[in-house]
């Protein structure tokens, strides 16, 4: 797929007058067409600096624009809105509000890291993306994306036990973005299963959301890991401007 | 290289995958290392590796978590552990990589293993390999031929490897190094391994395209897309099986083979199976044992027909 522009015109900034005389003239309708000068009002100076700080995004400075992400990118073969050069761009220029016109599709990457394969400036594209979507949900601009809601739900189960199981991580998922778990599609994949009585299979499910799986004498890594999951929080923090939590 | 002693008896790592939505790659991996006379020893009481999920919430902490399965592994005494996850696989790569060029990683890592209570893990101490990389070097075509009891003569195969078998490139050194090394850009020890068993390989374009499974729950629809374009290939392609050397593609493209049927109306035949599930019965192991009736897709009809399991 070639690499994709936007269109420099935006449905917006189009005018037209239903009707119009200037001079004697009638210019009512397309005649009276009149795009809107675009103009960047206000730079955020510090928007490269605070997606750099956060973990992902150190690389971002290293960027030279050849578009090659874009290009491999497999999200963007599906939504060319998609666009990880042109959000890197924005972000270097300090355009923080046309950023913004994208906020509710940065968090869609993939991670299928083709956008790092196929960078020659080692900007890790995927983690920039990553780190793009988490400032947008440390500042405000964006709910927490179901993605971060899976990988909370995830990341808190290791840090628990050690290990997950993912029947919990399924249900805990469906439980905190208020989805049924009877999703139509979910129990005819799982009637299918049970009609070929895959009996060890079926015990071990059963088993595990009995005694979860678990690391032994994890409680010393649990500590050391919730620890530091707290300091990363308050760095983040500091790295966007924002400061401790609960004095904002 | 084929013939490889050091391969022979391994540190194993199957990781959570494996026990739970993965269980018949578990099953059939165990099998087919048995019937081949390959020793697993399990790694005791590992961890989860971080996925991509811990990832998200900090690098350095998924970093912790795989390398302390590999102190682990160390401190059995095995230089080398076997993944056959390519989510555990890449990151245990990725824990060994940045151990050695990153600074910053090593300090964070030396820390919470020091008050988790045990030895931080230095890099260089044990090498992680795929089971691909596992089977190719310790048995080779060669010794599979000799050992096929059941060829997969006549099953058209498209070999999927997904997004972290290969990518990104500078953590796995060893890929890209010329003749019998593994390629990023054009995988083939799966291709090789099924060859030699008889199988036939279709020439399948997307190999290494992304089957969404970051985002299987949480952006269904976008996972749903991308696995319904990797099934059409490979049946255009002419392939009546896929074979995965990943659970959470694999999961991931069965699930959503029976989403795109429910939500978009998109009904593809395509039967999936771990390419271990295939290798096994080749090697004369019945279908039960490496676990086929635990897989959403049914093959077993389709193995019926080919005179499989």
């Amino acid at each position: 797929m070639p690499i994709h522009e936007k269109s420099l015109i935006r449905p917006e900034k189009l005018v037209e007058h239903e009707e119009l005389v200037i001079e004697g003239m009638d210019v009512s309708g397309h005649w009276s067409t009149f795009i809107e000068g675009r103009s960047v009002p206000d730079y955020n100076e510090t928007l490269q600096e605070e997606i750099a700080a956060l973990p992902g995004g150190e690389n971002i400075h290293r960027c030279w624009q050849c578009g090659s992400c874009t290009n491999a990118c497999t999200v963007n073969a599906l939504n060319p809105d998609f666009n990880p050069r042109y959000w890197i761009y924005l972000i270097r220029m300090g355009m923080e509000e046309e950023l913004l016109r994208d906020k509710d599709i940065i968090w869609q990457c993939v991670s299928c890291n083709k956008c790092t394969y196929a960078c020659p400036r080692d900007v890790v594209p995927e983690q920039v993306m990553k780190a793009t979507s988490h400032w947008l949900e440390l500042k405000g601009h964006t709910p927490k994306s179901p993605s971060m809601i899976f990988d909370e739900a995830f990341s808190e189960q290791v840090f628990e036990r050690g290990k997950i199981e993912d029947g919990l991580v399924l249900r805990e998922f469906f439980k905190r973005t208020g989805q049924p778990v009877t999703q139509p599609w979910l129990v005819a994949l799982v009637s299918g299963l049970v009609k070929r009585f895959p009996v060890f299979y079926l015990m071990k499910l059963g088993l595990a959301t009995v005694f979860r799986p678990r690391t032994r004498g994890w409680g010393k890594a649990r500590d050391a890991i919730e620890e530091y999951v707290h300091e990363c929080e308050e760095r983040n923090r500091r790295a966007v401007g924002l400061g401790t939590k609960g004095a904002k | 290289m084929a013939g490889d002693m050091k391969y022979k008896r391994v540190a194993y790592y199957p990781g959570c995958a494996l026990e739970g939505s993965g269980h018949a790659y578990n099953r059939s991996t165990k099998a087919v290392g048995k019937a081949l006379g390959l020793d697993l020893v399990e790694v005791e009481n590992w961890n989860c590796c971080g996925a991509m999920e811990v990832k998200n919430i900090d690098p350095k902490i998924q970093t912790y978590l795989s390398a302390r399965t590999l102190g682990t592994t160390e401190e059995m005494g095995f230089d080398t552990v076997m993944a056959p996850c390519n989510g555990c696989y890449h990151n245990l790569k990725k824990a060994e990589y940045d151990l050695g060029h990153d600074p910053a990683s090593v300090e964070v890592n030396d820390r919470l293993a020091t008050k988790a209570g045990h030895r931080p893990y230095k890099a260089g101490k044990v090498e992680t390999i795929h089971a691909l990389d596992w089977i190719k070097h310790s048995i080779g075509e060669d010794g599979i031929r000799e050992r096929v009891k059941n060829s997969l003569k006549g099953v058209k195969i498209a070999n999927y490897y997904g997004c972290m078998y290969t990518r990104p490139r500078h953590i796995f050194p060893e890929k890209d190094q010329g003749p019998g090394t593994e390629s990023t850009a054009k995988p083939h020890f799966m291709d090789d391994i099924l060859a030699a068993a008889g199988a036939e390989n279709v020439d399948f374009p997307l190999k290494t395209a992304c089957c969404g499974g970051a985002h299987t729950l949480s952006d269904s629809d976008t996972s749903t897309k991308l696995v319904l374009n990797i099934l059409t290939a490979a049946e255009a392609c002419g392939a009546e099986v896929i074979a995965t050397e990943c659970p959470t593609c694999h999961t991931g493209l069965e699930m959503h083979q029976v989403r795109a049927e429910k939500v978009l109306g998109k009904k593809t035949n395509i039967k999936i199976l771990y390419f271990t599930q295939l290798l096994g019965m080749a090697l004369g192991l019945s279908a039960r044992k490496v676990g086929v009736n635990e897989n959403f897709s049914d093959a077993r009809p389709l193995l019926k027909e080919k005179g499989l399991g």
